[in-house]
């Protein structure tokens, strides 16, 4: 047989074993958390919050890491927002392309992406000194939205990189400014990449633990101010797993599964809002 | 430079006084001077690479934001340096309207692409804004293709319409110059025909610039030609002495296709 075809079977064939041990392992997490946490999946899981003796085995739920959760992650992206669209509108409107700045603006965010989580706890943690917080919800919306800013300033970065800059052109000629233009044409043709854009940042915030471990502390109780401690579902998972209790450490899959759900729902839903958004786009 | 100055009968609306264009090292543009007319077709010819389209978008300052690049030289339009650091650019380009090689309507509906430059400069009145849609619509031949569909997404048209389209917003700013970087080089032949149509109409209320690598198109448009070659001006004048009778050797060559 010619070299070049045994050559192409061989790398096709390490392309499909490759894809196929990504897609087992995808499965196999799924499948043990299902397996090991449906049993203990009941109603009262997601509308109770621990009741005493919970981690030793008894009544309740983690409504309170749910809710947690949801709030911290979903404060820490909306904060994020507002400091991501100016950086990346400034970046890919505003600034001289492939200037210095550009290069290390970006190379800064791939090395904050990089940075640990837990590094970013310890941030939050002595920013919160300097302020006098004590763990609180807010002080983990601090430490998550630092965490977030580089997800998601690089990933609005590289679709909004992607508007053609004819389309910026045809908006100047009309005499329309930068803002107009960044506002009115980039953000509007770059709509559903931004959008995926802050879910995956929602996405990476709500399954952190190590940067709220510090910073957003534990409770038992649902979240009711922003300067009280407030419970997560990645803690709540590292809590139930570490007790003795077999029937606790069932829970804990509960919970993973739960968080895992959380996340496919904002899978779905960025597919859904990428497609109605995508009207108006320009190809 | 004194056999260019041929005796031309018009009124000048944009003059180039020695405009020189570098990106970085490279000169794009070396000493353009030259009258473009007032409500006539002017063509800029010339082989690939020769300046044409930045001649073209250092009218409407398009080419600021390019980078590396320097101006030097002057782009006078009725008489006003628009690269004088005093002068708005964007009251600079709500004078001409642009049209590209490949359309590009703006990520909205069919309406609001017309309707965009309008309400940026200030007018939100529904009822003047319907009337200046329709008005522009027609006046691109697009009205009666596109008028059941107004609010449907402007991605949705065919790329002829899309450019008629295109150039409907321009004249929506109500300009007085339409620059047109070879506005029919991706359309089919159907729809670079209706283009070139309604540059013909539209010629006695604007003054029209468009850059070309169809001769033939500029012999069908042009009252005045631009010939450039590697960034010098080589000739210009009204586009019939030119094909006829042109006074550069390399001006007659390309004419010829010797060179291209």
């Amino acid at each position: 047989m010619d070299r070049r075809k045994i050559e192409e079977s061989i790398f096709k064939c390490l392309m499909v074993i490759a894809t196929l041990t990504i897609l087992s392992i995808l499965i196999l997490i799924v499948a043990t958390v299902v397996i090991k946490g449906l049993p203990a999946m009941n109603l009262s899981m997601i509308t109770q919050t621990p009741k005493g003796g919970f981690y030793l085995g008894k009544e309740g739920g983690i409504l309170n890491a749910i809710l947690g959760s949801l709030y911290l992650a979903g404060g820490a992206t909306f904060l994020t927002i507002f400091i991501s669209l100016p950086i990346v509108l400034y970046m890919n409107v505003y600034a001289k392309r492939n200037s210095f700045f550009l290069t290390f603006t970006r190379f800064s965010f791939d090395v904050m992406w990089g940075v640990p989580s837990i590094v970013y706890g310890a941030f939050g943690f002595t920013i919160m000194l300097t302020l006098g917080l004590r763990a609180s919800l807010l002080g983990g919306i601090i430490a998550v939205s630092f965490l977030v800013l580089p997800v998601m300033s690089r990933s609005m970065d590289e679709v909004v990189r992607m508007v053609p800059a004819e389309l910026l052109e045809a908006s100047y000629a009309l005499g329309a400014t930068r803002l107009e233009t960044a506002f009115k044409v980039v953000v509007k043709q770059a709509l559903p990449g931004i959008l995926t854009a802050v879910l995956i940042a929602f996405g990476r915030g709500i399954g952190d633990a190590a940067s709220v471990i510090f910073t957003a502390g534990f409770t038992d109780y649902i979240p009711y101010s922003l300067f009280r401690p407030a419970a997560t579902l990645p803690l709540a998972i590292f809590f139930q797993l570490g007790t003795p209790f077999p029937e606790v450490q069932e829970r804990a899959y509960a919970s993973a599964l739960i968080l895992t759900m959380i996340i496919l729902i904002i899978c779905i839903a960025s597919r859904i809002l990428t497609k109605r958004f995508t009207k108006h786009v320009i190809k | 430079m004194n056999d260019l100055e041929i005796n031309m009968d018009f009124r000048t609306h944009i003059r180039t006084d020695q405009l020189s264009v570098h990106y970085g090292k490279d000169a794009a543009l070396k000493n353009i001077s030259v009258d473009i007319p007032e409500k006539k077709i002017t063509a800029i010819i010339g082989p690939s690479g020769c300046g044409k389209t930045t001649l073209l978008k250092s009218f409407n300052r398009l080419i600021d934001p390019i980078d590396g690049t320097k101006v030097t030289g002057k782009v006078l339009v009725h008489g006003e340096d628009i690269y004088d650091q005093k002068v708005d650019v964007t009251s600079i380009r709500k004078k001409m309207g642009l049209l590209s090689q490949r359309p590009y309507p703006l990520p909205m509906s069919i309406y609001d692409n017309i309707a965009y430059g309008p309400r940026i400069h200030g007018i939100k009145n529904k009822t003047k804004l319907d009337e200046l849609v329709e008005r522009y619509l027609k006046l691109s031949s697009l009205w009666s293709e596109v008028k059941d569909r107004l609010h449907e997404p402007a991605s949705k048209l065919s790329i002829g319409q899309q450019q008629r389209l295109c150039l409907a917003r321009g004249l929506a700013v109500e300009p007085e110059i339409i620059l047109g970087d070879e506005p029919t080089s991706a359309l089919d032949p159907n729809s670079s025909q209706r283009i070139e149509q309604r540059f013909l109409e539209l010629k006695n209320q604007y003054t029209i610039v468009i850059v070309t690598h169809i001769l033939r198109q500029a012999k069908r448009l042009a009252d005045y030609l631009i010939f450039l070659y590697l960034g010098e001006l080589i000739e210009y004048g009204p586009a019939e002495e030119i094909f006829e009778n042109p006074k550069k050797e390399m001006t007659r060559e390309y004419i010829k296709g010797i060179i291209s």
